[in-house]
């Protein structure tokens, strides 16, 4: 371990993997270092015996789940959005050849009690139960104005600034009630708060125009889904990244981080030996995870997300018995009011991470009391019978400083959301950081044949 | 119209058995004495014509030097490996043996595996004997030859036997190569639209 790299990546987790490999195509000398002996760290899809180790060391799998090499068990919940920025790192780099995706089969949206399908345009908003019949009016009045808008065009935007007027305004001006904002900005827009609404409307804009584009692009929802699960995705980087001249080194003991006396980066001890880099960057849990290490606090915990596998043996009742969904619980349908929604993801045998006639529903929420399993009740009483739980809580850790005078770059960790946008965005923050320019992918045409 | 059908291949072995120099004389019929490892190539493509008109098309992945470190979507829907020692080292098939113990335990258990020992032209300085190797090739199921990647000696040799052994009765799954489909049988969707539009037999890119 005499060489010295440019860049030594801590941590296989997708985000790392994604800089992992960009890096490499873009001629950096790449040391890739797990303490694990998998790929995929926090966003590694388990098989049954590595669920198992994880979360019931004590046990072993039940052998009525099927055969352990059939399963691939996501342990953080996120879904592809078919035309987002995910999407266009995976055809930029062509790693889309390791992959195969899926379509998930539906979006769902909770009101008042029961779960209904997620209308995308002005058609389906004249169809759904979701709205009285005033009301589908006003909104496809309001998806007709959206879809129309063109900043060139004044006459598309009937009197509205979408840089100064605040969302609140524009669901005023078409006279949107409460509960069909709450759907639109959280199963659409997919805001886990309402604060969007006192803020100027055009992130919102673009946020549900993403989703009806994304939702146009293959049919049944906006959501893709890599077969054999979203471990699939940091493998597959990790291989983009070696093949471009990236070392590998997995089951390794990260034991320091070696500065100079001006606390610059020099490199990475493991047992009595340490390689040199000019950059690291790494997950949290490779800095402190929120202790101070080596004397200085490298990240710290923003919040806490409590996660839920569920090993159901039937599908979510009330989605057609669709073999993958998602639910959104806005946050006011449950009285959450001073906290985020709650959400559901559940995907089958169909994307090969379970055995047949086998269901995992993932329910997640942002911590807000002490009694995080209660506050995703909600969710889990939409499940039906739960066969079986895995329930755990995760600090959501980001970094105290940007790594740009001590050359230590870290990422943040997996957060709330429902999608994968802000892994793409700390993706291109931590480029910026490193390189100092803005990550630029190549244009391409991302549209697809269903 | 002859039928083409498309496999995935994957290469194992312990590095500079010539795992890489193997697949260059069989896909480009190259060999460059100091190669070092390969950069940049995701995969490699070649085509076999056989004798009863079919035609088997690999799709070759090689290590990309995670030898040690490879991910399961290496073996991922691979419908054949040829797992690669060097004969003037006794050691690398000790290696080969226990990737092969990896692969009976990992791959899909239809994967056809073919023991190869590289390095023929340096059959001077042998260590293991053709009469070992293929004994346990025999003992474990396995196809085996020698080959010279130097040389081009044996090297289109194996690859045909692997491409006769495939099964052409039911043509490939719709989730052979890698994620490609081969025939129009496919199930997911396809991010790259400029890929595989027409869902036509053997119109795949070749990366």
């Amino acid at each position: 371990m005499d060489e010295e790299y440019d860049v030594i990546v801590l941590g296989t987790g997708l985000t790392e993997c994604i800089l992992s490999g960009l890096l490499s195509v873009e001629g950096k000398k790449v040391l890739h270092m797990d303490r694990n002996d998998y790929y995929g760290g926090d966003s590694a899809s388990l098989n049954l015996t590595q669920l198992y180790r994880k979360f019931r060391p004590d046990q072993s799998p039940p052998a009525e789940l099927g055969r352990d090499r059939d399963y691939a068990v996501d342990l953080i919940p996120k879904f592809i959005i078919a035309s987002g920025e995910l999407t266009k790192i995976l055809v930029h780099t062509d790693v889309t050849r390791y992959l195969e995706f899926k379509q998930i089969a539906g979006s769902f949206v909770y009101r008042d009690g029961k779960i209904s399908k997620v209308p995308s345009n002005e058609m389906e908003a004249v169809r759904s139960p979701l709205m009285g019949l005033f009301e589908k009016r006003r909104a496809k009045k309001f998806f007709e104005f959206l879809q129309g808008w063109k900043d060139e065009d004044p006459a598309t935007h009937q009197g509205i600034d979408l840089d100064k007027d605040t969302m609140e305004k524009v669901y005023q001006k078409f006279g949107l009630e409460p509960g069909t904002q709450d759907f639109i900005g959280h199963a659409m827009g997919l805001y886990l708060t309402d604060e969007y609404k006192n803020k100027p409307a055009r992130p919102a804009y673009e946020r549900i125009i993403l989703y009806t584009s994304s939702m146009a692009r293959y049919g049944k929802s906006p959501y893709i889904y890599p077969l054999y699960g979203l471990g699939e995705l940091p493998q597959s980087f990790a291989r983009l990244s070696a093949i471009y001249g990236g070392t590998y080194m997995l089951d390794k003991a990260i034991d320091e981080i070696v500065t100079d006396s001006d606390g610059k980066f020099v490199g990475v001890r493991s047992g009595n030996e340490t390689v040199k880099a000019k950059q690291v960057v790494g997950d949290p849990s490779y800095f402190g995870a929120g202790k101070a290490t080596e004397g200085k606090q490298r990240v710290i915990e923003e919040g806490k997300v409590v996660r839920a596998i569920c090993i159901l043996k039937h599908p979510i009742p009330g989605t057609d018995d669709s073999d993958s969904a998602q639910i959104i619980i806005p946050q006011n349908q449950v009285g959450r009011k001073n906290a985020i929604d709650i959400y559901v993801a559940m995907v089958s045998s169909t994307h090969n991470v379970c055995a047949k006639d086998i269901y995992i529903a993932i329910v997640s929420t942002i911590v807000e009391t002490d009694k995080p399993e209660l506050e995703i009740r909600p969710g889990l009483e939409l499940l039906g019978t739960i066969h079986d739980k895995f329930v755990t809580v995760s600090p959501l850790y980001t970094p105290t400083e940007p790594g740009t005078d001590d050359n230590i770059f870290i990422t943040r960790s997996y957060d709330a959301t429902t999608h994968f946008e802000t892994v793409a965005d700390d993706v291109q923050d931590v480029w910026k950081r490193m390189i100092g320019k803005d990550l630029v992918l190549k244009k391409r045409d991302v549209n697809v044949e269903a | 119209m002859s039928k083409q059908f498309q496999f995935k291949l994957v290469l194992l072995g312990e590095s500079a058995v010539g795992k890489s120099s193997l697949v260059l004389r069989f896909v480009k019929d190259q060999f460059d004495d100091y190669r070092e490892s390969t950069i940049g190539a995701a995969f490699l493509t070649q085509t076999v014509s056989l004798e009863d008109g079919t035609s088997v098309k690999f799709e070759i992945w090689d290590t990309a030097g995670q030898e040690r470190y490879k991910a399961p979507m290496y073996y991922r829907n691979a419908n054949c490996a040829v797992v690669v020692y060097d004969i003037t080292q006794s050691a690398s098939l000790e290696k080969a043996r226990s990737w092969i113990r990896e692969l009976q335990r990992q791959a899909d258990p239809s994967i056809i595996i073919a023991l190869c020992g590289n390095k023929s032209d340096l059959s001077a300085r042998r260590q293991v004997s053709q009469e070992e190797a293929k004994k346990y090739a025999e003992e474990e199921g396995l196809m085996w030859g020698e080959t010279s990647a130097k040389s081009g000696e044996g090297v289109q040799d194996i690859f045909t036997d692997i491409a006769k052994k495939l099964p052409k009765s039911a043509p490939p799954s719709a989730r052979t190569a890698g994620g490609r489909t081969a025939t129009g049988a496919r199930q997911g969707v396809d991010l790259n639209k400029q890929a595989n539009a027409t869902g036509g037999q053997g119109e795949q890119c070749n990366c």
